[in-house]
């Protein structure tokens, strides 16, 4: 008699918190999306919550199953002396059911890998997005503790704040001059490291005009938690006249401002008019000795540019 | 000269935090204590003859389990300090650097100095007792493996109230562990404290390979061991391969720091890259190298409580060995986002998928070992129940995280962080709360009390879903990790706030355990356990508990994997094993040189942390006096004679 009660708190007190936990999770989610990464606003984005949602249903198909399975079991069998279920305490192979949970792992996992292959090949970051647009191309270098993004088009610089025209592919080349982080617009699309001695070459593309907002993904020391910039994705109009504003009320990035800009420390959102030629190829090829690739001696990877002390002869002609 | 005693003072010992000064003054209490204690008690020799220079492998098990306890409470530590950091934006608990040289110690001492050494207190307990062997191979080896791990972790301990403690990262990524960026001496801890209880960790691999091998009981053929033996078979042999990548790894990184080479530096020549895929290459196998074993005490479990044998034993044992091979293929899924092309990704992201093909057979296997059986929920059955959806939910985010264009989006964020402690906490510590809980009386001779360890359970239970559940939420809100502080403007501040306190419900957690323990001490005479007191099946339960110091009066035989169940179950229908008469039994001494050369080491590692070459050099000699010391000791072992044997097996057996 006395022990319905205590196993009814003892069912009540984890579902009752278990509840609580999925309101909260879900409550934000009806409150405002923000869940970004489930919310893209560009095509790399989409594909990839495509994916992701791809991969949690082929996953859903056999967990759940499983759960309820184990759930059951572990209720019909327990030990008590009432139970009337099956009891064969020798029984402890059968071919057949061996043979079922090999195999539906197997295809389950067979059919994601075939996913994901083609995913691979279709999202590589360095591969250019299907646009009638020419991209515009940013070079992205993460400093101690800021991101400064150059746009060699238009000749201008910013330092922790992103313009992007919207609907048109944007070309990211990255770098560091700092340890390694990793460049992250959740709703435009995944991350990719920005590495010292290497350029990195990352599409992505905004389908909306509209602020999302990026940050440094990889741990870098002391104040890499300031690593966030906001990106405004604007028609092509408004970043033509941002780009002439930015042209005539600020000033330009020198070598010696970047020295300072390059040392440790946080930063402030900055604009400048201009930057130095070919300060990008200098970041990269920084480490670069006797006109040798930092990385000649490792395999070409795909996704990376090897830049070689030729290449900055002929990009500074 | 007082001022320059002064100057050195004030960059040897941290200053400036009053959380530490509080920790300096709680470490100079306790350890006046602990030697007040061991004085007014007169125990100093109880402690040098019965621990410090003990060989017994029962014994070094213990200590190992202790020692991660202690580590796991100052890594629990340091996951709330972070916890309470994050419960709310702009928080300013930690400043950044004193949080990144939280989350550092969290890391690295979580997986190496209590996940390590708690799986290697389950195998010199357990391993001998279950094949029937007196001893490990190497019984000398084993207490030097063990000294090494406890004084390499006492080494990295010491950072944080000396010199400083490293603050790069548990892996310590360079340029970020390098002198440019990192020019104290945290770093230097890092790699010696790990260096020195990794020299430990590679023997311990190999000396339970070959004890495996070698010292099984008469009739035990490989399909003959029990699951748990062949867990921790598999698992050295992952030991074996990938404890040298770490132990090259950090050398080199040594190198690059104390002697200018640049080996990870891009100056002259040399690549970050290579260290995070060396380090990777030794860091994935390491996630399966404390998991495996505890797939091992699942197995034991599920089959001893639901009263049946375990399901489709040689699927185990394949799926086990398949995992130990497939582990060596997976590690550049932690770096997808390098660059290195869709060819590698996609070869990447389909050997890690192909892992949760074995595990989940091994799931499958161990539901139906409950299917058709009798389950009774005593506490360690309970952890292994909780470890099932957990690790279920765990392993299926691990397979959403390997398909390479997603993890583009995962990488780094807290759905990362949300994964692997799921996996970490609901597989490895879960496994060995379970482990512990089950060969508790097996260690110690009487059984925990169950109540408080059903609080204790609930309690860890529920707040590891609170703390851990929002994290997947908040990483698709695109919160990665490492940070030490975050806006209002982010909106992450909710979900973070009650997975604060999903942490702390998991502090209390740990609280009830202590409370158990300490209650089980207070009560252990009335809590006296028999030699099986939960109905076992292998054989370690045929032997009184606690264990004697030989384990097996009689050398046992093997010839089933359930062989005590099979012995029971011919003695109920009235069938005995024919008598046979004790023989004296070959034993090995104790001797101190283990914990000696290991306080050597120790004395050489504070000095290559602190570049003082010459305290260096001393403990570099002391190490190689030891050695010698060792190569002339002749009287090694001795002979329990049989008289000694009948006495204890009297008082043991007559007990109970």
């Amino acid at each position: 008699m006395n022990k319905k009660p205590r196993s009814l708190i003892r069912i009540i007190i984890p579902v009752v918190l278990t509840l609580v936990t999925i309101a909260l999770i879900v409550w934000p989610m009806l409150a405002g999306g923000q869940y970004v990464v489930l919310d893209p606003k560009g095509p790399v984005g989409a594909s990839q919550r495509d994916l992701i949602v791809i991969s949690t249903i082929l996953c859903a198909v056999v967990i759940v199953p499983v759960l309820i399975l184990s759930a059951v079991i572990v209720w019909r069998y327990r030990d008590k002396p009432d139970n009337k279920s099956a009891y064969e305490p020798n029984w402890s192979h059968s071919t057949k059911a061996e043979a079922i949970w090999w195999t539906v792992p197997i295809i389950i996992i067979g059919l994601l890998a075939v996913v994901t292959i083609r995913y691979t090949y279709d999202l590589e970051p360095s591969k250019p997005l299907a646009s009638e647009k020419a991209p515009v191309t940013i070079q992205v270098s993460s400093l101690d503790w800021k991101w400064l993004f150059m746009y060699p088009e238009q000749g201008i610089a910013t330092v922790n704040t992103l313009n992007i025209p919207a609907d048109r592919p944007v070309k990211f080349e990255l770098t560091a001059d700092s340890p390694m982080n990793s460049f992250w617009i959740p709703q435009l699309g995944g991350q990719i490291y920005t590495m010292s001695g290497m350029a990195m070459t990352l599409y992505l593309q905004a389908d909306h005009e509209g602020q999302y907002w990026g940050s440094g993904a990889n741990f870098t020391g002391e104040h890499f938690a300031q690593m966030r910039f906001d990106v405004n994705a604007t028609s092509e109009e408004d970043f033509d006249k941002w780009v002439t504003e930015v042209k005539q009320q600020s000033q330009p990035l020198t070598q010696e401002t970047y020295k300072t800009l390059a040392e440790p420390g946080t930063s402030n959102v900055a604009y400048y008019s201009s930057f130095p030629e070919g300060l990008f190829q200098d970041i990269v090829t920084k480490y670069v000795i006797d006109g040798q690739s930092a990385h000649s001696k490792h395999g070409e990877a795909s996704g990376a540019k090897e830049i070689t002390t030729q290449d900055v002869d002929k990009s500074a002609n | 000269m007082l001022e320059r005693l002064k100057e050195f003072a004030s960059e040897f010992f941290v200053t400036g935090d009053p959380l530490i000064y509080g920790a300096d003054v709680a470490i100079g209490i306790t350890m006046i204590t602990i030697v007040a204690v061991l004085t007014y008690f007169k125990k100093w020799g109880w402690l040098w003859r019965n621990w410090l220079t003990t060989v017994d492998h029962k014994k070094i098990g213990i200590m190992y389990i202790i020692a991660s306890i202690i580590m796991l409470f100052r890594g629990g530590v340091d996951a709330l300090m972070m916890r309470l950091q994050l419960a709310m934006p702009n928080m300013d608990f930690l400043h950044p650097e004193h949080y990144n040289q939280v989350f550092t110690t969290h890391g690295t001492i979580m997986i190496l100095f209590m996940a390590m050494p708690f799986m290697f207190g389950l195998f010199n307990v357990i391993v001998p007792l279950q094949i029937g062997a007196r001893d490990v191979a190497f019984p000398f080896l084993n207490a030097l493996s063990f000294w090494l791990f406890f004084l390499g972790a006492m080494l990295f301990n010491l950072s944080f109230v000396i010199g400083g403690s490293p603050d790069a990262g548990w892996l310590s990524y360079p340029p970020l562990s390098e002198l440019s960026h990192s020019p104290g001496v945290g770093q230097n801890f890092y790699i010696w404290g790990i260096q020195i209880s990794g020299i430990g960790s590679l023997a311990t691999g190999i000396n339970f390979l070959v004890t495996i091998i070698k010292m099984r009981a008469p009739g035990m053929k490989w399909m003959k061991m029990p699951m748990f033996t062949w867990s921790v078979f598999s698992t050295c042999i992952i030991i074996l391969f990938a404890f040298p990548i770490l132990t090259v790894t950090l050398a080199l990184l040594f190198l690059d720091r104390f002697a200018g080479a640049h080996f990870f530096t891009l100056d002259l020549g040399g690549n970050p890259m290579m260290y995070i895929n060396l380090i990777w290459m030794w860091g994935h196998p390491e996630v399966y190298i404390v998991v495996l074993p505890a797939f091992g005490v699942f197995s034991e479990i599920v089959s001893t409580f639901s009263k049946k044998k375990l399901f489709g034993y040689k699927s185990m044992v394949f799926a086990m060995l398949i995992i130990s091979f497939l582990s060596f293929f997976t590690w550049a899924h932690h770096f997808f986002t390098m660059g290195s092309g869709a060819d590698v990704n996609a070869f990447f992201a389909v050997t890690t998928m192909l892992i949760a093909i074995p595990t989940g057979v091994k799931i499958f296997n161990w539901l139906f070992t409950m299917f058709r059986g009798r389950i009774r929920m005593d506490t360690p059955m309970l952890w292994t129940l909780a470890f099932i959806p957990c690790f279920i939910v765990g392993g299926m985010t691990g397979v959403m995280l390997s398909v390479a264009p997603a993890d583009f989006q995962f990488h780094n964020s807290y759905f990362l962080i949300a994964h692997f402690h799921q996996v970490l906490i609901g597989g490895v510590v879960f496994g060995y709360f379970a482990g512990l809980y089950y060969w508790w009386p097996k260690m110690f001779g009487f059984q925990l009390p169950e109540k408080l360890g059903k609080w204790a359970f609930w309690t860890w239970n529920i707040g590891f879903y609170v703390c851990f559940m929002p994290q997947y939420a908040v990483g698709l809100m695109g919160m990665t990790r490492r940070l030490s502080t975050y806006g209002w403007d982010t909106g992450w501040w909710e979900l973070n706030f009650v997975s604060t306190i999903g942490a702390f419900l998991m502090g209390v957690g740990f609280l009830f355990q202590v409370a158990q323990i300490a209650d089980g001490i207070r009560k252990y005479k009335t809590l006296k356990a028999s030699g099986d007191p939960w109905g076992g099946r292998t054989l370690e339960w045929s032997i009184p508990s606690p264990a004697p110091e030989y384990n097996f009066a009689i050398t046992p035989r093997g010839d089933d994997i359930d062989e005590w169940w099979e012995e029971k179950e011919r003695r109920a229908k009235g069938i005995y094993p024919p008598e046979q008469p004790l023989e004296p039994i070959h034993m090995p001494k104790n001797s101190a040189i283990p914990f000696i050369m290991s306080i050597c080491w120790f004395v050489a590692g504070f000095g290559f942390v602190f570049g003082w070459l010459w305290m260096a050099i001393l403990g570099l000699a002391g190490v190689g006096i030891c050695m010698i010391a060792r190569s002339f000791s002749y009287d090694t072992d001795y002979y329990i004679p049989v008289d000694e044997i009948k006495r204890t097996e009297a008082s043991l057996r007559g007990s109970v």
